[in-house]
């Protein structure tokens, strides 16, 4: 019955009449499909369901003008999934209800399991362990590969890492260049105020300097790189997962820890300390253009003060950082998206986590510098 | 009767590349329509213009008499509910369940009860002839011919009048794409569908299609029966239908040529 047009103003029609052998009959009438249901199914069903409480009743179907599989779906819920002993129907229409009766069959509900909380416990302290075993695994084939790269340099990944050293460096410059600006404007202003109120104006060198070089510096370029870089790789390695590029490359002999994994922790170990240089660096222009303004204190003398207020090993301290730091997001980006399930969810859920945990990450290790170099390179003077 | 689908002047552009010049095409309710043509001739971007998927540079689109692109959302949302549309890909969400997936179109309706809408899925299952078991593994845990018959039961949920295959049978092994003719068919004759394919396979084109449309030099060069269109003597033509495979699949079908 089709309507090239549109459809024909058509009612799904319920009618009790008695039949000529005076049976009481049920008779449907009109459109019983699911553009004439759409809106009127929910008052259907109750109605139907109530007529058929009474088994005697005769069922006359075959006036029905347009019918299909929602209409005989509705009408033999209402019957209780089986059909009655009296039913008229037409032959074109038997088709729609033949399906039916054969697949009266129940789903099977999923048993009350008492010991779910136990169970989903389980799950989540496998589920960290088979975390901790692959970053292991990872970290171990990649010291392998190291080695085996140190005995043929020339076999490397050289264009791979130059690649990932243009793209996690070179092309972070604007953004770290921002932020630090903005995070140095911020916090020499919010300290002029309190060490203006003590006279201690020159101590905004110190403050700034050792604030800015040994922690602040490494961490906004470290939270900068996670967010952008971290996520970049675990979407690119998802990706290839998702479209087998990872296994199309395992059967060509090609290791991708080497080709993939590899470049892309050497490129952050190195391009991570000198975007640290370079946010710190920015970082204290614009502190010290703030305590021009706010204190006085000109850029020239905030820079002649600078190497006096902060040992230089505070640098090498904030270098060192910059590798682990770089090495830690690169390992933890690559092993969430090798673990990305061939799915869009996967993908997206990846992603997420790789970016939350790189950025904790970042921020215990740093906390484990404070706690180990704690007395090195502060000095009081 | 009124034509189902009727194209009218099409052109299509990417940019200075024109894919579809002056393009007609009129499918009537019940036929079979198969849209044939080599790599690149704009097959499946005439699929996505009668879809509304892309914009046409010049003419109209008109499916059950509502023009596409003129009309407004909420007409263009009611043609939408009457179509279904089977990706070449199948294009299930990933991150929903078999279930799900099939159940996303009824859901949306908010017209259904959950009973409703579990015993409609279970029926399309069956239609497609996947076990039941099946009903709660995600896409990526099945084969392809499972993900191509999942796909058209979800087409089919909301019993369209029309139907649109992209590659019913690529990427399935011969005896899987036979019973997937055999599926198209017998859903054909027994919902009274209107069906546009997009085929490579002659298989499928020779046992399936009512009429067929053959694509390229940027318009239909033939649109007709299988008789008419192996009967115009054109490079694709007799590359396609007379090469060693088409002869091979003609003659499954008793045609000769003289």
């Amino acid at each position: 019955m089709q309507q090239a047009s549109a459809p024909a103003v058509l009612h799904p029609e319920v009618r009790q009449v008695r039949a000529a052998d005076g049976a009481a009959t049920v008779a449907l009438t009109g459109a019983w499909d699911i553009r004439a249901l759409e809106s009127r199914a929910r008052l259907l069903k109750p109605q139907l369901q109530q007529l058929a409480a009474d088994p005697g009743r005769h069922w006359d179907l075959s006036s029905i003008q347009r019918l299909d599989h929602v209409g005989a779906l509705l009408i033999w819920q209402a019957w209780g999934k089986r059909r009655p002993t009296r039913v008229a129907l037409t032959q074109a229409h038997e088709v729609f209800f033949s399906g039916l009766d054969s697949a009266a069959a129940a789903t099977a509900v999923a048993p009350f399991d008492p010991l779910h909380l136990v169970r989903a416990l389980g799950a989540a302290v496998l589920l960290t362990a088979g975390h901790l075993r692959d970053i292991v695994q990872l970290l171990g084939q990649i010291l392998i590969d190291s080695f085996a790269l140190i005995r043929h340099p020339l076999h490397g990944p050289w264009r791979e890492i130059s690649a990932g050293l243009f793209r996690v460096g070179a092309q972070a410059l604007g953004i770290t260049a921002l932020v630090g600006f903005l995070i140095g404007v911020v916090l020499s202003y919010l300290s002029a105020e309190q060490l203006k109120a003590f006279g201690a104006n020159i101590f905004i060198i110190n403050l700034l300097g050792m604030g800015i070089i040994r922690e602040l510096g490494p961490v906004i370029a470290a939270v900068l790189v996670a967010g952008r870089s971290g996520s970049a790789i675990t979407a690119q390695l998802g990706v290839m997962r998702v479209t087998e590029e990872l296994d199309a490359l395992s059967v060509m002999g090609i290791p991708h820890t080497v080709r993939l994994i590899l470049p892309k922790i050497v490129a952050l170990a190195i391009a991570m300390p000198l975007l640290i240089l370079w946010t710190s660096g920015i970082a204290l222009i614009g502190g010290a253009l703030s305590a021009d303004l706010q204190l006085g204190i000109s850029v020239h003398s905030f820079f002649l003060g600078l190497p006096a207020a902060v040992p230089t090993v505070n640098l090498w301290l904030a270098m060192g950082k910059g590798v682990v730091f770089g090495a830690l997001i690169a390992l933890i980006a690559c092993h969430f998206g090798l673990r990305v399930k061939p799915n869009t969810e996967s993908l997206g859920i990846g992603t997420t986590n790789s970016v939350v945990t790189s950025i904790t990450a970042v921020i215990i290790a740093d906390a484990l510098f404070a706690v180990i170099f704690s007395d090195v390179g502060i000095s009081l003077t | 009767m009124n034509p189902v689908i009727e194209v009218r002047g099409l052109w299509t552009q990417f940019g200075d590349f024109v894919v579809h010049k002056d393009l007609n095409l009129t499918v009537m309710p019940g036929e079979v329509v198969s849209l044939v043509g080599g790599s690149g001739s704009g097959k499946t971007t005439l699929m996505r213009q009668i879809l509304g998927l892309e914009q046409p540079a010049r003419g109209t689109v008109k499916v059950f008499g509502i023009p596409l692109h003129e009309s407004s959302a909420q007409l263009v949302q009611k043609i939408r509910k009457r179509w279904g549309v089977l990706f070449q890909e199948g294009a299930l969400y990933s991150a929903l369940s078999v279930f799900d997936n099939i159940a996303l179109p009824l859901r949306e309706l908010r017209a259904f009860d959950d009973e409703f809408i579990h015993d409609m899925v279970m029926l399309k299952l069956d239609m497609v002839d996947i076990e039941r078991r099946h009903a709660s593994k995600m896409p990526a845990d099945l084969s392809g011919g499972m993900i191509k018959r999942i796909a058209l039961a979800r087409a089919l949920v909301l019993e369209p009048e029309l139907v649109f295959l992209d590659e019913p049978t690529a990427g399935l092994d011969p005896d899987r794409s036979e019973s997937f003719v055999k599926l198209i068919q017998s859903l054909h004759a027994t919902l009274n569908l209107t069906v546009v394919m997009v085929t490579h396979d002659l298989d499928t084109l020779v046992s399936l299609s009512d009429k067929i449309a053959v694509l390229a030099e940027q318009k239909l060069i033939v649109y007709g029966s299988l008789q008419e269109a192996i009967a115009v003597r054109h490079p694709f033509i007799l590359n396609f239908f007379l090469g060693e495979r088409g002869l091979r699949a003609l003659s499954a079908v008793g045609l000769r040529l003289n």
